[in-house]
């Protein structure tokens, strides 16, 4: 076949007609771009059950197709976001909460009260929170489809708190029949009445993950308020596109491939900024907490005296530079609570000195032996990689005896369970990272608990602790709530469960275009618009 | 060669069984379980131990691997550990982009590292060789990282020809297909390239050093003619050293399908290790041992196409 001029005429004119531009694109195609956003999340999407597994990433796919009773505003103040309210009973001990009218699954089933009972079950027994509410609680009747109750055994003033956990595992509401999967088995769908639908069929783990806008969701009225108010969505189409390698990551979001790469590593920041198309922010006000702890079981650390030589002789200001770099994204933060959270007081942070001759001082008297202190560190996990090798030259300064075993996060992981001696399979030091909000409340502050041999790794044993939390489950004001942090913390700057070793906040890009980003600890997609 | 093909095809079944015993005993006795990822960061040691018996973790190891080849004998290679999806159907998901980006990469590396071993050859000690040669060095010695990282730069975000990243399916057409493949397959291939070129040259110059070569050229043979023979009699070691190629390809594609954020067998492969997906892991690699086994026979029944002195 030949073309002839008047064929090539012909054709351009028909192009023309059924509204191609030159690029290629119709109009509705480039529309339905513009309502499509392609988002690189900080991690692969392995698995599509936030209850059963903890992971960020999936905790941030749970909020796009699941819905809670309860949010945080940007106060830290629980708001009805499912629910249409609750009334409590005069002895504080029945709590009646009651739906929003209208409120759907993605399989076109109403949202009932038994469903919301029974996803509760499966949350509280995964999460320490969840727990705490369900050793407290007689019985959880459904009064009808749209009310149940809470029954408890004493007044518990933070149960609505409770609902409202923001982050892992949140308790997701999903059908009855889904909730009912045993929590330590992953479910096999992701049905839930959240703003946007799975769409298991493109779901491909490793590579991407795709969801629509769900048509029947129906957003409050209230305006948006950090993980609370309406979540009013402007995308049809959100695409997770899972890049391992975080050059390429950048390289694609350059290329404008992607328009939203939530996590960008530090060294390559510079080659962002330099685009004019691309803008550097972040979302999550808090930010992201970061500690060494300790084992304290095992020589040299269950120690008391040998943990405060450490706390001693850490700065912050190491550990964040070596970690973060930029000075404008880090903050020190000498307190177990997040800074700029309410319950943070700083009580007891002037035992954070900096002083390596003084921490010197007091390993001397502290009665160290010279034991070995085994650091295990993932170089998979470069962030927290770079902290084991601070932590490395800290103790040889102090004097102390290091073994830096560096390996990848899932040995860790393992590793970091065993509650034997170091010499055999066990540890001495690991340490992460946490998002603020797990760490604000005294009560879901999982690495403060000093229950023992059942506490998260580490184990520390620590009574006052243990009472002090118990006394915050019975208090009501912010206050006494604050009064009672003040004094945790002041027993862990004596006690020394970890290390607190800094605050920063992680960077997020996206191209210009991109607006409508909010405040919280996940990175939510409702009142997003691209242009 | 039936009954050869045959006999070959039986003698896999055991190697295949010793594969599959060795993968669970290495992933039993490695470091790291998947029970403490699925808790995550902040389980406490009741979450780890439960989940643990609920995947049946906690089974001991006579039991798990009876289980799992009684699996394997009804052909189910288990379901994911996270994402609860089987394994069989994750593998379908990312045969295609493994199988493409090989075979494009054999098939261009075949291509260009035959003629310019062969033209190597043929201009022994002139420049062109020395500068081939020189070439054949360098795609020795450039990882496949740097390349990609390299050929991303240029091509995608300088001159914007080509996407970063990413694979389009064959099915949505053989443009973007190969806009997707083009630049994994420059950086995978280079190694290829110089290993097959450097075997040609010198399979090529033995025998272009034959008696009957000389006679060939003395009767007045022409350039083609001869050069068609002699590649032929120094196809052998060619087709060797492709089969291999096509089995070192495995490895190759991890680090390319990573780079170029494909997701093939490779980087299905590398998360599961590092999730510790045991079904996933034992799977894949059942799997690439048994096309290991197939491409070893095919590079056999090779040699007897090329040298008709070769029957089985």
């Amino acid at each position: 076949m030949t073309l002839s001029r008047r064929t090539v005429l012909k054709g351009s004119a028909a192009a023309l007609a059924t509204g191609f531009t030159l690029n290629g694109r119709a109009p509705a195609i480039a529309q339905a771009a513009n309502r499509t956003l392609k988002f690189i999340p900080h991690a692969n999407l392995s698995s599509i059950d936030p209850i059963g597994t903890t992971g960020y990433v999936v905790r941030n796919h749970g909020y796009m197709v699941y819905d809670t009773l309860y949010s945080f505003d940007s106060q830290f103040k629980p708001k009805p976001q499912m629910a249409e309210g609750h009334e409590v009973s005069t002895d504080g001990k029945t709590y009646t909460i009651r739906l929003r009218e209208g409120l759907k699954f993605h399989d076109g089933e109403p949202v009932r009260s038994r469903d919301v009972v029974a996803s509760l079950k499966r949350w509280a027994a995964r999460d320490g929170f969840g727990q705490t509410v369900m050793a407290l609680t007689d019985e959880m009747p459904v009064i009808d489809d749209r009310t149940f109750q809470f029954r408890l055994k004493e007044p518990f003033p933070l149960l609505i708190e409770a609902l409202g956990k923001p982050s892992s595992p949140v308790p997701f509401i999903m059908p009855e029949r889904i909730a009912q999967t045993d929590p330590a088995t992953p479910i096999k769908e992701a049905i839930g009445s959240g703003p946007f639908r799975f769409l298991a069929n493109e779901w491909v783990p490793g590579s991407r993950a795709a969801y629509a806008r769900f048509e029947g969701y129906v957003p409050r009225n209230e305006p948006i308020d950090g993980h609370a108010g309406g979540k009013v969505v402007h995308l049809d189409r959100v695409e997770w596109v899972i890049i391992p390698d975080p050059a390429t990551a950048t390289a694609a979001l350059q290329r404008g491939e992607v328009d939203w790469y939530e996590q960008p590593q530090g060294d390559l920041l510079p080659v962002l900024e330099q685009s004019r198309d691309i803008t550097i922010t972040s979302f999550d006000p808090i930010g992201t907490v970061v500690l060494l702890r300790f084992n304290h079981l095992h020589p040299p650390f269950d120690n008391p005296k040998v943990r405060q030589a450490v706390l001693a002789a850490a700065s912050q200001n190491d550990y964040m530079t070596a970690m973060v770099g930029n000075p404008k994204l880090f903050r020190e933060c000498k307190s177990f609570f997040p800074c700029g959270t309410p319950m943070s007081t700083g009580a007891g942070g002037e035992a954070m000195i900096a002083n390596l001759d003084k921490a010197k001082a007091m390993l001397r008297d502290s009665g160290y032996k010279g034991e070995k202190v085994v650091i295990i560190s993932p170089t998979d996990l470069a962030y927290l990689h770079t902290l084991g090798l601070v932590t490395e030259d800290l103790l040889k300064r102090l004097g102390m005896n290091v073994e830096l075993v560096a390996t990848d996060w899932g040995t860790v992981l393992a590793r970091r369970a065993s509650q034997e001696a170091p010499d055999k399979g066990g540890w001495n030091i690991f340490h992460t990272t946490a998002v603020g909000v797990e760490f604000m409340s005294p009560t879901s502050h999982l690495a403060l608990r000093g229950h023992g041999r059942a506490a998260w790794p580490g184990w520390p044993t620590n009574p006052t602790i243990e009472k002090l939390r118990q006394d915050s489950l019975k208090s009501g004001s912010l206050d006494e709530q604050r009064a009672i942090a003040a004094q945790m913390e002041r027993e862990a700057f004596t006690a020394a469960p970890y290390v607190p070793i800094g605050q920063y906040q992680l960077p997020t890009a996206m191209r210009r275009n991109i607006t409508g980003l909010i405040a919280a600890s996940a990175p939510f997609v409702w009142n997003i618009r691209k242009a | 060669m039936i009954t050869f093909i045959l006999r070959r095809l039986v003698a896999a079944v055991p190697v295949l069984a010793v594969v599959t015993i060795l993968v669970f005993s290495l992933l039993y006795f490695a470091p790291g379980d998947p029970a403490t990822i699925i808790g995550g960061d902040l389980a406490t040691p009741e979450e780890i131990a439960r989940i643990r018996s609920v995947l049946g973790l906690d089974q001991p190891f006579h039991v798990r691997l009876a289980i799992f080849l009684g699996q394997l004998l009804t052909g189910d290679l288990g379901t994911s550990i996270f994402s609860n999806l089987p394994v069989t159907h994750l593998i379908a998901q990312r045969i295609e982009p493994t199988l493409a980006l090989a075979t494009v990469t054999i098939l261009f590396s075949i291509a260009v590292a035959i003629p310019l071993g062969t033209l190597s050859a043929w201009k022994a000690e002139a420049l062109i060789d020395r500068l081939v040669m020189v070439v054949s060095v360098l795609g020795f010695s450039i990882p496949v990282f740097v390349l990609g990282y390299g050929l991303i730069w240029l091509f995608a975000i300088k001159l914007q020809w080509l996407p970063v990243q990413g694979y389009t399916p064959l099915s949505q057409g053989v443009g973007p297909w190969l806009a997707n493949l083009v630049l994994p397959t420059l950086s995978l291939s280079t190694v290829y390239i110089a290993l097959i070129a450097r075997i040609t040259r010198a399979s090529l110059l033995e025998v272009l050093a034959q008696d009957y070569v000389r006679t060939a050229k003395a009767k007045g043979l022409g350039d083609r003619k001869v050069l068609g023979h002699a590649l032929g009699n120094a196809a052998v070691p060619i087709a060797t050293i492709v089969g291999i190629g096509i089995a070192l390809l495995i490895g190759g594609v991890v680090v390319t399908e990573t780079v170029f954020a494909i997701p093939g067998l490779g980087r299905l492969l590398v998360d599961a290790i590092l999730r510790r997906d045991y079904p996933i892991i034992q799977g894949v690699i059942l799997l690439f041992a048994a096309v290991y086994v197939l491409i070893n026979l095919m590079i056999d029944i090779s040699y007897a196409v090329f040298d008709p002195r070769i029957r089985y």
